[in-house]
């Protein structure tokens, strides 16, 4: 048997390995962690287009914080909500670059809601990669503007609360009606299709931004295992009965 | 007509024992292991090698990017 | 040959910013000094020298547009009066934290709050003191006329690249809205992207080349110890400027029984509370920090010996007037004066208040 193996695992037998772009650090994420596999696609789509060397990241507060940590291209981290003003200024200092925002629901959303609206309505030539997980992650899993009713965070212990807390915010419908924006896509990464999908959608993202488009806006919609209190298996079912109905996949604009 | 056989190989230390890979695998080859790794993980491995084909569903959904996938027709 | 204008002080924020070779300017009106983008509009610099030119959504987001557009290692600004400018703190603070050089124009009217649309010296505190959160300093430009706010643009920027820090002019309402003669200085080209590799390659974010590792503008660092040893770094940092870079001028100071510390607006009102003073016998003299931080406090250290006294003139409650405390160290009396509000003082006002307040007290 281990015989046999060696025989299989043979350089040449490669069919999937780690990108080239994503570095040898251990990502500090969760076990389970939507992050972890968006991450991976973004590495896997900037090297497989050839523009490591042209592409600029912003990284949030947030989780993703530290995404800088992990993909071999050169960053930018912003201030909470800020990054979409980062990103508007090396994408007009340098209109021939790829510049892309990489943002959770509450940096996204909540505090940063002003910028993300403003650049995506001067449709400025940038990818937006949204990550919604409905929830607070790094700060202990409090409630975000994403956060679903009825749902249980640290700061809605009996439950998201209309009258107490408001509605849950579809900022993705919100933005795919800015004229500035030419492709607006809500995806998932939980199972080996949804990842290619993913994939296909990020691609397109960057093509756009090669090709001076406008935003490029793809929702991934995620889970948070440690701040759902579930286990990465159930977190994925729970995404798929509850998530989805409120934030149902599918591309909502491509121009 | 050959067989088409696959393998998978886990970068252990990186594994944090998420089990997505085992959900993903549609031929039920991934468990994680009894042992565990430097940080405590139990980590993903091959409980039935001889079943995987090499899809790669694994690897496309492992958040750490720890599995490298090799197919060969046996 | 020079080239001589009239011009408001706001305008020649513009001006200045266009001709030292200025890559971008993201800024949000408000007043007094909304003529500073709207100058840059009219001028449409992006024609002439490629330089971008954007209104910004709100204050947060045009310093944070300094903050990504400067990552890369351009030359980039923004402007604003004092209620923009607390809504940009956060901004300022990631700028020196990350320690990306840029600048930042406050041309400052009256507070708190919504305050008032007229000219103040109010901000003192803010930028000198900290305004944002954590251990940082701006370096601090004052400029007293339209002409020097024509030549701090280009100072500012050649001060934030050498040391990787944010600089601000802190100008007023008075300079920036008032108009006077200016000799505007000659046009520089904007830098290359060869040259900014050269100058900021080690750290600026331009995309990575084959030949160097990834560069990242973060202001983040978990490690204790490494967060130590950065605000250590930004110390030796500070303490050099201290020592190298510490701008004033004297007026009258020879002979001086009494000084007038005084900067902007007021420093040119003290001049002629000077010749007020003379008239009535009293040997009173100026020294007008121009750079606010780093203080010129040895240079008022020194001066002390052959005083009697020190009146520290601005427009507010008394700010500037603790660091001149600080320099004197109680070998002399030091008192405040200025009126607040919108109102400027009088030379005569200033003349009366050394009187009052220092010699007669």
């Amino acid at each position: 048997m281990t015989e046999e193996l060696k025989d299989i695992q043979k350089e040449e037998n490669i069919v999937y390995k780690k990108s080239s772009l994503l570095t040898d650090n251990v990502m500090h994420y969760c076990p389970g962690c939507t992050h972890g596999v968006v991450h991976k696609l973004v590495a896997e789509v900037i090297e497989e287009m050839g523009i490591q060397g042209d592409t600029i990241g912003v990284s949030p507060v947030g989780c993703s914080v530290l995404a800088y940590n992990y993909i071999d291209i050169d960053w930018q981290e912003a201030a909470h909500g800020r990054a979409p003003a980062l990103a508007t200024a090396v994408s007009r200092l340098h209109p021939e670059k790829y510049v892309f925002t990489y943002q959770g629901d509450g940096d996204l959303a909540s505090i940063g809601c002003a910028e993300i609206m403003h650049a995506c309505n001067r449709g400025e030539n940038i990818v937006v990669i949204f990550i919604n997980n409905a929830i607070y992650g790094m700060t202990g899993g409090q409630m975000a503007p994403t956060t679903m009713i009825g749902q249980v965070t640290a700061t809605t212990p009996y439950g998201r609360d209309v009258k107490l807390n408001g509605y849950n915010m579809k900022i993705t419908e919100l933005i795919a009606q800015l004229p500035g924006t030419c492709y607006v896509t809500r995806e998932s990464a939980h199972t080996p299709a949804s990842v290619r999908k993913t994939k296909k959608a990020i691609r397109k993202a960057f093509e756009n931004a090669g090709q001076n488009k406008g935003t490029s806006f793809v929702e991934v919609v995620g889970t948070c295992s440690s701040g759902w209190k579930l286990t990465p298996e159930k977190a994925n079912e729970w995404m798929v009965d509850n998530s989805f109905k409120e934030y149902p996949l599918g591309t909502m604009k491509d121009e | 007509m050959a067989k088409v056989r696959g393998s998978i190989v886990v970068d252990v230390e990186k594994c944090k024992g998420c089990e997505l890979c085992a959900v993903a695998c549609p031929k039920d080859v991934i468990q994680l292991a009894h042992e565990v790794n430097g940080k405590g993980y139990h980590y993903a491995s091959m409980a039935k090698p001889e079943d995987c084909i090499g899809c790669a569903s694994c690897a496309l959904v492992c958040p750490d990017s720890c599995i490298t996938v090799y197919r060969a027709k046996a | 040959m020079a080239e001589v204008r009239l011009m408001k002080g706001n305008e020649v924020i513009a001006e200045a910013a266009i001709r030292c070779g200025c890559d971008g300017y993201f800024g949000y009106p408000i007043t007094p000094q909304s003529e500073v983008m709207e100058t840059l509009m009219i001028r449409k610099p992006w024609e002439e020298t490629g330089m971008v030119v954007l209104q910004a959504e709100s204050e947060v987001a045009s310093i944070n547009m300094v903050y990504g557009g400067a990552s890369c290692g351009k030359k980039v600004m923004t402007s604003s009066s004092s209620p923009g400018v607390s809504l940009m703190q956060e901004g300022i603070t990631y700028l020196a934290g990350a320690e990306i050089p840029a600048l930042v124009v406050n041309v400052v009217r009256g507070g708190p709050g919504l305050g008032t649309i007229q000219p103040a010296q109010s901000d003192y505190y803010q930028t000198c003191k900290g305004g944002g959160h954590g251990d940082y300093r701006l370096i601090v430009l004052a400029p007293a006329s339209v002409q020097e706010m024509n030549d701090f643009v280009d100072l500012s920027f050649e001060l934030a690249f050498k040391y990787r820090n944010p600089a601000m002019i802190l100008s007023d309402g008075v300079i920036g809205q008032m108009m006077e003669k200016v000799t505007l200085s000659p046009y520089k080209a904007r830098w290359t992207d060869e040259e900014i590799e050269e100058i900021s390659g080690s750290w600026a974010t331009t995309g990575k080349k084959a030949n160097r590792s990834k560069n990242v503008s973060t202001s983040l660092e978990l490690d204790s110890d490494k967060q130590e040893e950065f605000n250590l770094h930004l110390g030796r940092k500070y303490k050099a400027m201290e020592e190298n870079e510490v701008r004033y001028e004297k007026i009258s100071c020879d002979d001086a029984e009494y000084m007038f510390v005084a900067y902007g607006s007021s420093a040119r009102i003290c001049q002629k509370a000077i010749e007020i003073c003379r008239e009535r016998g009293i040997k009173a003299g100026l020294l007008r920090p121009i750079t606010l931080y780093p203080f010129p406090t040895k240079q008022i250290k020194e001066m002390v010996p052959q005083l009697k006294g020190v009146l520290s003139v601005e427009l507010s409650m008394g700010q500037m007037v603790d660091d001149v405390r600080l320099a004197v160290n109680g070998a002399i009396p030091v008192e405040h004066y200025g009126h607040v509000g919108g109102i400027i003082h009088s030379p005569e006002e200033i003349a009366d208040a050394l009187e009052t307040l220092i010699i007669k007290a």
